[in-house]
């Protein structure tokens, strides 16, 4: 198992090579450079200053010399300073990841904890008045797009209740009350979007499990219906849906981006935004260098967990 | 008298709901079967065999229903019984094997924990001991080396194998009767024998009844006590095995028999073909259901079904209009 680790995290390499590669030009493609907006913030516009300002941040180089620098800096675990701020990179990024872990760990808890149990009482109660509701929820959660339903926890109860969502930041270490305050409701929004499809996933792999042979068998056996479920069906039809959750991690991550804006979230999303938008190229290609890798690392834990979930992967 | 048989099925009518329309694929089916007798339940794909097995312990799912009758096991009326009181008997009174062992067997189970989960939740055993009576199962079945494969899972045993940890399984807690739904069809034929060996010398050993399920004739030849012939859904003829094959009085299982080479033939031999389709269930014919394919057919069968009644000896039953006179000529003819 641990040689299979290291070698799923050497695989790994080369695919954030091209990741890094193709972030690092569509940043450049993107209409508009940080130098005119710099001029525009600062009302000078002379020909002189731009260029002064270009070779002062290195960006009078060509692309790829640009880009031979910035991977020889990663490799040495500099990632560079902020265009904008001055700060390194890493120093930014190392204070905004674990809120967007956080946020995401949440919504994952909620997604999980709405998502498996509706999803098998669905399955079980095929067809019943519980199952068309389950199910017409998670449509509704589909259609819905996040910042809709953002927007509407933002100003429907203050309208109704004269309650609104708190939107000031605690680290969670200062007071988790007070954190968890703030983070739960884009949390639980984040979640419940992600609800939508692994709940759908969750009921059609048990609607196939319940199906199975072996289920015939173990009823034949006098295995109740919660002990089917709970020892038969669950693991093998979990299988799949580990495999949707792994792929639902970018998703996560760009839900992360909307609701951390609308509910003052400072995290990656939030630092990811402001930096597109100042083109600040180092801070963009950081953020989608620790998003890359974290989306291999889920991944990479989803491969793990198959072995856990399914014999026949852990005997290859 | 007869002892009240260890179970007696009485006029089993089952069916399902499909886009077809209803499908009858039982029909006023009665079976008895006594305890420690082997009954074997033969007839062509579709004819209703393994519809029948699983309404014993009502494993039909949610499309199947039963419309009429009785199955009364050890004096309880199954069909009657409380959803907790039928699981009570699964497994432990009753158990069953069941066709494909590469698909019947929990893939993420290792196949020690399945042995021993009858012995869990029937004898209320902790795991340990449970695990323990698992691998003295294994071992009553030819596993080699039984206890150091507790562990394994099912994709790690060969087909024959699996069909071995089936057995296992079935036995485990002792059951007064295993029904068998075509044991050995998707085992390779060298194997098929020696599973049909174990399973009778074991239900033997511990005077269980059988109820074998099959499509080979030379199967029932072998090991059944009893046989009951199945056509689109009906028994049309039932007798003690010797009688059956000395004086087979239906015209389906002459034809069934007529191409057997030899009744003690290669086990694998499967029911030879007899020209054209079994009816569909859901638009039967309203007099006999074989009469579309039957050599002796008049106008009598297409009009009224027949019923099951005596054939000669005591126990042997058929259900045709031909007087058993002519059926008799009829076999004459052919040979
Ligand atoms: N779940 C079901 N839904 C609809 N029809 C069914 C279902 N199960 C069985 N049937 C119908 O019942 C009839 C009898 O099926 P059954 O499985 O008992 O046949 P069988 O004699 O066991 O055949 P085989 O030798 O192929 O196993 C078939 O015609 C089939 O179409
Ligand atoms: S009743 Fe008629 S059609 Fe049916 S089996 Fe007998 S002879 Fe053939
Ligand atoms: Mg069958």
């Amino acid at each position: 198992m641990q040689a299979y680790i290291v070698r799923r995290l050497l695989a790994l390499a080369p695919t954030l090579f091209f990741a890094s590669l193709i972030v690092f030009i569509s940043m450049r493609l993107i209409p508009g450079d940080v130098i005119d907006l710099m001029l525009a913030q600062n009302d000078i516009a002379t020909g002189q200053d731009r260029a002064k300002i270009e070779a002062a941040l290195g960006l009078d180089q060509p692309v790829y010399l640009q880009y031979f620098r910035w991977i020889g800096g990663v490799l040495q675990g500099d990632l560079g300073v902020s265009l904008w701020r001055n700060v390194p990179v890493a120093d930014q990024l190392w204070a905004t990841l674990p809120i967007t872990f956080e946020l995401g760990f949440l919504a994952l808890i909620v997604a999980l904890t709405v998502a498996l149990p509706i999803g098998v009482y669905s399955a079980m109660r095929q067809d019943t008045a519980g199952d068309y509701v389950a199910r017409s929820f998670s449509l509704l959660m589909l259609a819905v797009p996040g910042f809709w339903l953002g927007t509407l926890v933002m100003v429907f109860p203050s309208v109704w209740w004269r309650w609104a969502p708190e939107l000031e930041y605690t680290p969670f270490f200062e007071d988790p009350l007070k954190n968890l305050a703030h983070m739960i409701v884009p949390a639980i929004l984040l979640g419940l979007s992600m609800s939508a499809v692994t709940m759908r996933m969750t009921r059609t792999m048990m609607l196939e499990v319940l199906r199975q042979d072996y289920i015939r068998t173990a009823r034949a056996k006098g295995v109740g219906e919660a002990l089917l479920v709970a020892r038969h069906a669950l693991r093998n039809g979990l299988i799949p849906v580990v495999t949707l959750i792994g792929l639902q991690a970018p998703l996560l991550i760009g839900g992360a981006v909307i609701f951390e804006q609308i509910f003052v979230v400072p995290g990656m999303g939030l630092l990811l935004l402001e930096a597109v938008f100042q083109r600040d190229y180092p801070v963009v290609s950081g953020v989608f260098l620790v998003v890359g890798v974290g989306v291999l690392l889920i991944n990479l834990a989803v491969d793990v967990s198959y072995g856990w979930l399914d014999p026949k992967v852990r005997h290859q | 008298m007869d002892p009240a048989p260890l179970l007696d099925i009485s006029g089993l009518c089952v069916s399902f709901r499909t886009d077809r329309g209803l499908v009858r694929a039982v029909q006023d089916v009665s079976l008895q079967v006594r305890a420690g007798e082997t009954l074997a339940i033969v007839g062509e794909s579709g004819s209703g065999k393994s519809v029948t097995a699983l309404s014993i312990l009502r494993l039909l799912g949610e499309a199947g229903r039963v419309d009429a009758g009785r199955i009364v096991f050890d004096g309880e009326d199954l069909l009657a019984l409380e959803d907790r009181a039928i699981r009570a008997i699964r497994g432990d009174r009753i158990a069953m094997i069941f066709q494909e062992p590469m698909s019947s067997l929990n893939p993420v189970l290792t196949i020690g924990m399945q042995v021993a989960e009858p012995i869990r939740l029937h004898r209320n055993a902790p795991w340990k001991d449970a695990y323990e009576r698992a691998g003295e199962l294994l071992e009553r079945v030819r596993i080699p080396d039984a206890a150091g494969r507790l562990g394994d899972y099912p994709h790690q045993l060969s087909g024959g194998m699996r069909q071995r940890v089936m057995i296992a399984m079935a036995l485990a807690c002792r059951p007064r009767l295993i029904i068998a739904d075509e044991p050995t069809t998707a085992l390779d034929v060298t194997v098929q024998a020696q599973i049909l060996e174990l399973l009778k010398e074991l239900t033997r050993q511990a005077n269980s009844a059988l109820i074998l399920i099959t499509h080979d004739l030379g199967v029932v030849a072998r090991y059944a006590d009893r046989v009951a012939v199945m056509y689109a859904g009906s028994i049309v003829e039932t007798a003690p095995a010797r009688a059956l094959y000395a004086a087979p009085a239906h015209p389906y299982t002459r034809g069934l028999m007529a191409s057997i080479p030899s009744i003690d033939g290669a086990i694998g031999a499967r029911l030879p073909t007899i020209d054209g389709q079994p009816p569909d269930l859901a638009r039967l014919p309203p007099g006999c259901a074989f009469a579309l394919r039957c050599p002796h057919v008049f106008e009598t069968c297409r009009a009224t079904p027949p019923a099951l009644m005596e054939a000669g000896t005591a126990g042997h039953l058929r259900a045709c209009h031909l007087d058993a006179d002519a059926a008799g000529a009829a076999v004459q003819e052919r040979t």
